[in-house]
């Protein structure tokens, strides 16, 4: 009995996420530290709605990615687009000073691992949110209080605590503070950068959780960072694996970790299981 | 022809105190000033026989200024004649040949601390400010390299935050002097610690204003008929102090900023900070024919 191969199926259509236009493209992206190379030919993707997770160990240019995200960096070469309603900014890297902060300061939000990146300390809570609503204009006190009252409550901060300083915050209040600040002015790409890491187990989770429940209900489209793979599998769509300063593998999250193709990304999986 | 023929004669003191190249130094620094408002120019601080902080800034702009002809004008906390303010006056006047006065209308150059006198000033006439600290964002922002980059890219955002949680922890702005203020639409100035009350006399005023702090080594400028706004939320009104209803003890007059005297029974007496003012209302109420020229505030409102 011989095989019909006009029988065979047809290749898969990629998923329903992926088929949309493309938020944010970065094309060739390298970066040099002297003679250390941190970044080498890069090429990222991401997809309106979606969860990107990058992985990969220490020193692999996952955070360097991120930061020339948030354009608080230029790489040696490289090609920058974000898809933002009503604009053509070209390469973003191209872009002046003032043009990125203001660009960074709409429509990308960040949070970064260290909240003392992301913080005024000696400002209070709310007053860092508001921050970011100033910078954008906003300059009705009314306004501001609510909007930075909306955010908290958005990141579930306890609102008794809104004019409290971060400093007297605990480590996991002190990321919802960010969180709060980063989504205030609604941007169109979040950058996470290894929120959790130095939470406990418990904290981490209300953290994800907050995360994801933000991500439902808004359609946020988010970059997370993190070298813990049990956080990528929880929070991402798609996973990038990062190692020397090269994407190695990516893919669907279920099928980067169930079915690892690069010898690294088959380690990594396996040191975690 | 000897090089010697060629050279001034020697002399004991230069014209006005400061030598050529301080004074031309600081010309070029006032002109930049000027073309920029509000933005914050470095200059090499001279030494003058007095210390840095005690008003070296605003003698050294009075010093460059001045001629034979000016006829200086030199007021603390709005006194003529505090002991700083007539030490100050009689030295300009001693290495310089200018005459000395106490009436803001006769004056050319009315050099100021604390305050802007309240008879509205001229275009002929110039007002040098002695400031402490000329930078805005040192309170939100130690580092002074940082603090540039801030006003390079109008990064005004944490002086607004700091009103923010004025309005938050107090439910009213506490800032009482040196209030931040925005020249000409784009550099924030803290324009020295003159209270509130007389922010809105450096709006769209008619005489020229320097600001100058010796210590600190920068001076910056607010140029006639430029505008100051001071940074104000659109829903909480910019609000002077409540001086409007409170009158002098000694010449009687009301609607002017006032010195609060506390006594001994708990309560307080006022009189009238702008003491030239107070004197000249005083003399008039006795039948002398003084001259009161015009001021910013009629009757406590802001008139101008």
């Amino acid at each position: 009995m011989s095989i019909d191969m006009t029988m065979a199926p047809a290749p898969l259509l990629p998923p329903q996420l992926m088929q949309t236009e493309a938020l944010l493209s970065m094309r060739g992206v390298t970066r040099h530290y002297g003679e250390v190379r941190a970044l080498r030919n890069v090429d990222v993707t991401v997809y309106p709605g979606e969860v990107l997770g990058i992985v990969g160990e220490s020193g692999s240019g996952k955070s360097t990615l991120l930061r020339m995200m948030n354009l608080e960096d230029t790489p040696d070469r490289g090609d920058y687009r974000l898809r933002l309603r009503g604009r053509d900014d070209g390469n973003l890297f191209d872009l002046g000073r003032y043009e990125r902060r203001m660009l960074c300061a709409h429509h990308i939000g960040i949070v970064y691992q260290n909240p003392h990146l992301g913080l005024l300390m000696r400002h209070s809570s709310s007053g860092n949110v508001a921050e970011r609503l100033l910078i954008a204009g906003e300059r009705s006190f009314e306004v501001l209080r609510s909007k930075a009252r909306d955010a908290l409550d958005a990141s579930e901060f306890p609102l008794s605590r809104m004019d409290a300083r971060p400093a007297e915050l605990s480590g996991g209040m002190q990321q919802r503070v960010q969180l709060a600040k980063a989504i205030a002015l609604e941007p169109a790409l979040l950058l996470l950068d290894e929120p959790t890491t130095g939470l406990d187990v418990s904290v981490q989770a209300l953290v994800l959780d907050t995360l994801k429940r933000l991500q439902r209900d808004r359609n946020i489209t988010m970059v997370l960072v993190s070298h813990d793979l049990g956080v990528i599998r929880t929070m991402a769509d798609r996973v990038l694996v990062m190692r020397h300063g090269e994407v190695v593998e990516q893919g669907l999250a279920d099928q980067v970790f169930q079915d690892p193709q690069h010898p690294y990304t088959q380690q990594l999986v396996h040191a975690k299981l | 022809m000897t090089l010697a023929a060629l050279t001034k004669p020697w002399a004991a003191t230069s014209y006005g105190f400061l030598d050529a190249s301080a004074k031309r130094e600081l010309r070029r620094k006032m002109l930049k000033a000027i073309a920029v408002p509000g933005c914050q120019m470095p200059y090499a601080s001279r030494e003058v026989p007095m210390a840095r902080g005690w008003g070296t800034g605003g003698l050294q702009v009075t010093l460059t200024l001045v001629n034979p002809q000016s006829t200086i004008k030199v007021i603390d906390q709005g006194a003529d004649d505090g002991v700083n303010a007539a030490s100050i006056r009689r030295f300009i006047s001693r290495v310089s040949g200018a005459a000395e006065t106490w009436d803001t209308l006769d004056a050319s150059i009315v050099q100021s601390r604390h305050r802007v006198p309240e008879e509205t000033m001229r275009e002929d006439q110039i007002l040098v400010l002695q400031v402490p600290n000329p930078e805005p964002l040192r309170g939100v922002e130690p580092n002074m390299s940082i603090a540039r980059q801030m006003h390079a890219d109008a990064d005004y955002g944490r002086l607004w935050l700091t009103l923010y949680e004025q309005l938050v922890r107090k439910g009213r702005i506490m800032q009482g002097a040196a209030y931040p203020s925005l020249v000409n639409g784009r550099h924030v100035m803290t324009p020295s610690p003159i209270p509130r009350w007389d922010v809105p006399k450096l709006n769209m005023a008619r005489h020229l204003t320097f600001l100058s702090a010796g210590r600190e080594k920068r001076l910056h400028a607010v140029p006639p008929f430029t505008r100051v706004e001071p940074l104000v939320f659109s829903d909480r009104p910019y609000r002077v102090e409540d001086h409007a209803d409170l009158v002098c003890r000694r010449s009687g007059i009301a609607g002017y900023f006032m010195n609060e005297i506390p006594q001994d029974s708990g309560g307080s007496v006022f009189e009238v900070s702008d003491s030239n003012l107070g004197i000249k209302a005083i003399r008039r109420a006795e039948g002398e024919a003084v001259e009161i020229g015009a001021t910013w505030y009629e009757n406590g409102e802001y008139s101008a």
